[in-house]
């Protein structure tokens, strides 16, 4: 599962959720099925950085590459990846458009 | 429907009256909560309790379903129907005549009152040594009955099965419940400020370990009680969890078991 830039991303946090940093870690759970996660700091800072108008490439590049100087093409595998799970469970929407909404929200 | 016979039943300073008009019934709830039957007079709520005969229907499996809807709290399960309105501060409950359904009920309804103050249920064992409380999260077989069945003479047992959490402040107070386990005795009616929490797991020697506070949130929330499938709900108890091992300390023990394990319990 690699970056495809025909394909783009919009990802954005589910208002349906509760979040809390706890001892350096975003713990995350959603509060439509109580599943739960803990988010690492790569994650976190995907997280952080989701406000549906940013393409996820966008993020993984500026954010995960330059932060974490992580290679791009694990930065964006393993984003594709954390994006898709998270979004199985309704904790992450995800759109192949960006958000217009002017109530966006804004990185947390 | 006639209420001549009533008991309250204070677990955690929350009396709930229970008036049904069925006198045995009446009997077996004070001898079974004996040591949690209150004062009467100034109930937190009142509940109707309805003796129905059994139906096939009534002995299925079904799971536990707890909604709100109209204001109302609505409770399910194959052996009992109740409801609950907070506001009101007056209830229901349709069941047969047997001590475990409303057991059921009233462990729902205690989740459902100290979610909204910050408290919480939890799958644990409790106990009282010098002034504190300690608790033993676990999941079945994790060994809570074997701890508090260890316990010496010294520590006063709140629970073997569920420990009552209540927000003072900024404190937390253990209280003790007449929810049992396989000990099946009732816990002490007394409270103390929580000094740890002990996660459990057996081993060849008795130890105590730190746990990081996202790994004793992530533990505790699977040992919290909690039935409803409210999204209000759900982040309340999540919130309380975090706020909660944010104060108190999580601690993994490891024990084998013997009664020297209470040693490190001080």
């Amino acid at each position: 599962m690699g970056f495809d830039s025909m394909s783009e991303k919009y990802i954005s946090r589910s208002t349906a959720i509760a979040a809390r940093m706890l001892g350096g870690e975003l713990m995350v759970m959603s509060s439509t099925d109580s599943t739960f996660f803990t988010l690492n700091e790569v994650a976190t800072a995907i997280w952080q950085a989701a406000d549906g108008r940013t393409p996820l490439s966008e993020i993984v590049s500026r954010v995960v590459c330059e932060e974490f100087e992580v290679e791009p093409s694990v930065a964006h595998s393993d984003a594709e990846q954390f994006v898709a799970e998270l979004s199985q469970h309704g904790i992450l929407m995800v759109s192949d458009h960006p958000n217009t909404d002017p109530s966006v929200q804004e990185p947390a | 429907m006639i209420t001549e016979h009533q008991v309250a039943i204070d677990i955690g300073g929350v009396p709930i009256l229970l008036r049904t008009e069925n006198a045995e019934f009446r009997e077996l709830l004070a001898a079974r909560y004996t040591g949690f039957v209150g004062r009467s007079c100034h109930p937190s709520f009142t509940l109707d309790v309805e003796l129905v005969p059994p139906t096939p229907e009534m002995a299925s499996d079904e799971d536990v379903q707890v909604g709100f809807s109209n204001g109302q709290w609505q409770l399910r399960r194959g052996d009992f129907q109740a409801q609950w309105d907070p506001l009101a501060k007056t209830g229901w409950v349709r069941q047969t005549p047997n001590p475990y359904s409303i057991d059921s009920v009233l462990r729902i309804l205690h989740s459902l009152v100290l979610a909204k103050e910050g408290g919480f249920l939890l799958h644990a064992a409790g106990a009282i040594r010098n002034g504190s409380a300690f608790l033993f999260s676990g999941v079945s077989g994790a060994g809570k009955t074997t701890i508090a069945s260890l316990a010496p003479s010294d520590v006063m047992l709140l629970t073997d099965e569920i420990s009552y959490i209540r927000k003072t402040g900024e404190d937390y107070m253990a209280c003790g419940t007449p929810f049992a386990g396989e000990l099946a005795r009732v816990g002490e009616n007394c409270s103390a400020r929580i000094k740890t929490v002990y996660l459990l797991a057996q081993g060849p020697q008795n130890k105590i370990q730190p746990v990081p506070v996202s790994e004793a949130a992530r533990c505790l929330l699977r040992n919290i009680l909690f039935f409803a499938e409210d999204r209000d709900l759900v982040e309340l108890v999540f919130r309380s969890a975090c706020e909660f091992v944010e104060k108190v300390p999580v601690r993994r023990l490891t024990f084998m078991p013997d009664e020297g394990v209470w040693d490190l319990i001080r």
